[in-house]
């Protein structure tokens, strides 16, 4: 250690030198416990470039240090030094997003995912929310993890929808007022269809070429229930056994996300239980969210010596489903769709899991279809998980942002892998004036393969305003 | 800190208080903290106080309040400098213009783009290449690092061989001067009568004010750009061939070199699939009309077989263009992957030294232990050895301080500078009474002194000692060569 804890920052004009960070423990009184702190060998990987600044949304937005990853990680530095926590410190740490374009642009490979979630573990741990912060979150996290609370939700928005009494409301402004982060969480629910329960085993068409499990997921089984149908079809189609083991639950991804660790164990241990009995080769996800956080099981249950090696395991058979489908090549005839599409790159699928080529892939070999791209594709749309609900402010700028570039590109159906996305495209679209088809890269190859005309599609997900 | 200093930047934080909103005004020490350094890591310093403004005005009104209670500031853009330009000051503001990022006017018609000091190198190109136009000077940093930043230390990059620094594409600039008054200089006529005010504030590295706008010059995007890869056994070889080149009356747009320690590095972080085993490698690009790159191609390809390549890979659509330059670009940062700790270091020498020059850095290397990883802009003579240690190792520090020393004077020994292109900043100030005399010092203390007499400036940087103007300069008795002879006095 150059002393930096000791010597005060201001001891001479030129400052101090030495290495920017040669930490050992978290030293006491800091921000950081010693259960997890942010990794200090992680923090000095990064040699302070800013390679990463541009490509930082809340930097884009605010062009401030703190709210770039570099600045965040600076934070953490300071922490583990012995600043304390503070009201400051964690409104930059909750400001990002967790899109991970950073661990994209950074030449030096610094594990910022990794780094964020030890640090946001420590958040919830150790920092005092305010009672509304703690209301809101409380409620988030009693209804997103519960597929089955989130399905009784849809009874009543239905209703809503149906009656337009929740474009009445919105007019009213009743809920911006009361809380712009209910609003927010109004605004975003998508327009719902039938429920679409799946049979617990789906025998592949023809030849057997793999035997998958699925995830039905939270938010995609209640209110996206299209597209796990969808991707279940596909698979069928191009040779895989399905299996969908009920009681599944939810994978913890949103949790991991907001620091709330011992819930996302929690659901972890219950997903890897549930697949391990399925027995299968692989477990497929759609929702580019869930399949990050999966894929990183054995970090998420290292210190559990009943699950660790379980969850490493499973989490080297979790695949995104353009991976998996990708990898086994197309059998399936695919029928022509003549439609322009806009492939939107969700971030947990680009920059948290490198999937960028394979959706592609998919797309531009359906016959007829047009592919084009969005301008800053490396740009969160500002959904990130429940981000848009805490923080609906910087979320409704960067969904414009994104909106407008989709808009701009004339295609006519937008693509992408990430329920949260499709919600917060669809309601930034909705708000641009310019509305359009959404679906999810497995409807359009289901359509496709199914031999569905395009329009279909353009009617299909589509925003509730 | 004084209490004179404490309460001269109370002064200016309720200043900049009637300003700026809240946020954009840092005053507690977690947020300062994040801003005490810049891409040089192991020179750090609290600021006192952070603004962010967003305008000119308030920019300059900030300054003025600097000046008024005679408060340091130093400036920022996106703090990606590798001298440590941007070392805030303990008792001083920090200004960071990473807010003041409005790309004002792009115009065809005379090739000028006008521009705020915080916008990103490589979007001003992006605003330009739909009209058929590029910003010429492209630092490795260019996707990140800001145009007044690079005004500020006269940037150069990876095509300043064929197309200059910095100071060859700016027209004009807004100052404002450390008096805190928003002043013009260089406009639009193509050379103003007078001093050469521009020239003088351009690689000034923030000692003479700070810019707020900036007319850029465009340049015309080529009919036609060939980039090959050639591997090489040795770095001799490849300097040969780069002496080669240029003597044979082909100028590239660009003739890069990285060492095989380089390699690996860039191979780690980017996987640019570089020739394996090369000792060498030398990224050349051709541009202009089709052709006259054809010819020279032809020409380029001779030359490098003639002098050991082994392979030599023509970039075939701009994807593999991207990866062979992002293999280069990304080169300092992914040293990060191969060694805990690194200096990039920055000097020049005449481009038919190299190879003399690269045999006495890789003694160095052996007789010390320290490894050395060399990256450099060949065609200009332009070196960046990155200097690895382990700042776990006790020693290990000051050994690589010493070697990355050692280096800048080899360069000035062979006729060379110490810098050529990220300035000198604090980290090279104490090397420059090794390249200038005392009166060259002094002279440019004059100058400085002209635009800044309080020496508030980024005081601190650039010279050796710091001093006031009213001091008589220099160490030696007696009044200045120049004021003896009535020539100059001291302001």
């Amino acid at each position: 250690m150059d002393g930096h804890t000791d010597t005060p920052a201001y001891d001479g004009h030129l400052g101090e030198t030495g290495s920017i960070v040669d930490l050992g423990l978290p030293a006491p009184g800091g921000a950081f416990d010693e259960h997890h702190p942010p990794d200090a060998a992680l923090i000095g990987d990064c040699v302070h470039c800013g390679f990463c600044l541009p490509t930082c949304p809340t930097y884009v937005l605010w062009g401030e240090e703190m709210d770039s990853p570099r600045g965040r990680i600076y934070l953490m530095k300071e922490g583990l030094e012995g600043e304390p926590l503070s009201d400051a410190m964690v409104s930059h740490w909750d400001a990002c997003l967790g899109c991970m374009s950073c661990v994209t642009a950074c030449p030096s490979g610094v594990q910022y995912d990794t780094l964020i979630e030890q640090t946001r573990a420590q958040v919830e741990r150790r920092h005092h929310r305010s009672a509304a912060d703690r209301a809101l979150r409380g409620l988030i996290f009693s209804i997103f993890p519960h597929p089955r609370r989130l399905r009784l939700l849809r009874g009543p928005l239905r209703g809503l929808q149906r009656t337009g009494l929740d474009r009445a409301l919105r007019r009213t402004g009743l809920l911006e007022r009361l809380s712009p982060q209910l609003a927010a969480m109004e605004s975003l629910a998508p327009r719902l269809g039938r429920p679409m329960p799946l049979p617990e085993h789906i025998r592949a068409s023809g030849e057997r070429r793999a035997v998958v499990g699925m995830l039905t997921g939270c938010v995609q089984g209640a209110f996206f229930p299209g597209v796990n149908a969808a991707t279940a079809r596909v698979l069928q189609a191009e040779g895989c056994d399905v299996f969908v083991p009920p009681g599944q639950g939810c994978c913890g991804a949103l949790s991991v996300h907001n620091g709330r660790e011992a819930e996302a164990q929690r659901y972890a241990r219950r997903i890897v239980d549930t697949f391990e009995a399925a027995g299968v080769e692989r477990l497929v996800v759609n929702a580019a969210g869930c399949g990050s956080t999966m894929k990183d099981y054995a970090r998420l249950l290292a210190d559990d010596p009943a699950y660790a090696d379980r969850a490493r395991t499973l989490a080297e058979k979790v695949r995104d489903v353009a991976e998996v489908l990708d990898e086994l090549g197309p059998v399936a005839v695919r029928h022509p769709l003549e439609v322009s599409v806009a492939y939107h790159d969700a971030c947990h699928l680009a920059h948290a899991q490198g999937v960028r080529a394979q959706p592609r892939r998919l797309l531009a070999g359906i016959p007829g279809l047009e592919l084009r791209e969005i301008a800053e594709p490396e740009l969160c749309c500002g959904s990130a998980g429940i981000y848009n609900i805490l923080n609906p402010e910087p979320a409704r700028e960067l969904g414009d942002r994104k909106a407008a570039n989709i808009v701009a590109t004339g295609a006519e159906l937008l693509v992408t892998a990430n329920p949260g996305c499709l919600m917060q495209v669809a309601s930034a679209i909705a708000r641009s004036g310019r509305p359009m088809g959404m679906a999810h890269t497995v409807e359009v190859l289901d359509a496709s393969i199914r031999g569905v005309p395009a329009d279909s599609l353009r009617e299909g997900t589509r925003p509730s305003a | 800190m004084t209490s004179t200093d404490r309460a001269g930047i109370a002064a200016v934080a309720r200043r900049a208080a009637e300003l700026l909103p809240d946020a954009d005004v840092i005053t507690d020490r977690a947020r300062l903290r994040t801003y005490e350094c810049d891409g040089l890591t192991h020179y750090r310093v609290t600021p006192a106080l952070v603004v962010v403004p967003e305008t000119a005005t308030q920019l300059a009104a900030i300054v003025a309040a600097c000046a008024e209670h005679g408060v340091p500031f130093v400036a920022r853009g996106s703090g990606t400098g590798l001298s440590g330009g941007a070392l805030p000051h303990a008792d001083g503001v920090l200004v960071v213009t990473s807010r003041m990022r409005a790309i004002r006017e792009v115009r065809r018609e005379d090739q000028r783009a006008v521009v705020e000091p915080g916008v990103i190198n490589l979007d001003v190109t992006r605003a330009a290449t739909p009209l058929g136009y590029y910003y010429a000077p492209d630092p490795s940093s260019q996707q990140v690092c800001s145009i007044g930043g690079n005004l500020a230390e006269n940037s150069g990059g990876a095509h300043c061989l064929k197309y200059g620094f910095t100071a060859n594409h700016v027209l004009a600039a807004d100052l404002v001067t450390p008096d805190g008054d928003l002043v013009t200089l260089g406009g639009a006529a193509p050379d103003s009568p007078g001093y050469d005010l521009l020239g003088a504030v351009i690689g000034s590295e923030g000692t003479l004010g700070i810019a707020t706008s900036v007319t850029l010059r465009l340049t015309r995007l080529p009919e036609e750009v060939r980039t090959v890869l050639v591997g090489f056994e040795s770095t001799d070889q490849a300097g040969a061939a780069t002496s080669a080149i240029i003597a044979a009356g082909v100028l590239p747009a660009a003739i890069e070199m990285m060492d095989a320690l380089a390699i690996e590095a860039a191979e780690a972080a980017v996987q640019c699939n570089y020739p394996a085993g090369a000792g060498a490698v030398l990224v050349i690009e051709l541009d202009g009309a089709a052709d006259e790159v054809a010819q020279e191609y032809d020409e380029v390809e001779r030359l490098c077989r003639d002098h050991g390549a082994f392979e030599q890979r023509l970039a075939t659509d701009p994807a593999d263009r991207a990866l062979i330059w992002k293999g280069r670009k990304s080169a300092f940062a992914a040293v990060g992957r191969i060694s805990p700790d690194y200096i990039v270091q920055d000097g020049v020498i005449p481009r038919t030294a190299l190879p003399e020059v690269l045999h006495a850095i890789a003694e160095l290397s052996s007789s010390s232990g320290v490894r050395v990883a060399n990256v450099f802009h060949a065609g200009d003579g332009n070196l960046h050895p990155l200097v690895l240690f382990d700042d776990a190792v006790e020693g290990a520090g000051a050994a690589a301080e010493e070697v990355s020393g050692a280096i800048l004077d080899l360069c000035i020994q062979h006729g060379g500078s110490i810098t050529g292109e990220h300035g000198v900043g604090v980290d090279k100030s104490a090397y420059m009474p090794r390249m200038y005399s005392e009166e060259d010092l002094d002279t440019m203390q004059l100058v400085r002194c002209a635009f800044d007499p309080h020496g508030i400036s980024n005081p601190g940087k650039v010279f050796p000692t710091p001093r006031l103007c009213g001091e008589v300069p220099g160490r030696h008795k007696g009044p200045h060569p120049l004021q003896e002879a009535g020539l100059a006095e001291v302001f």
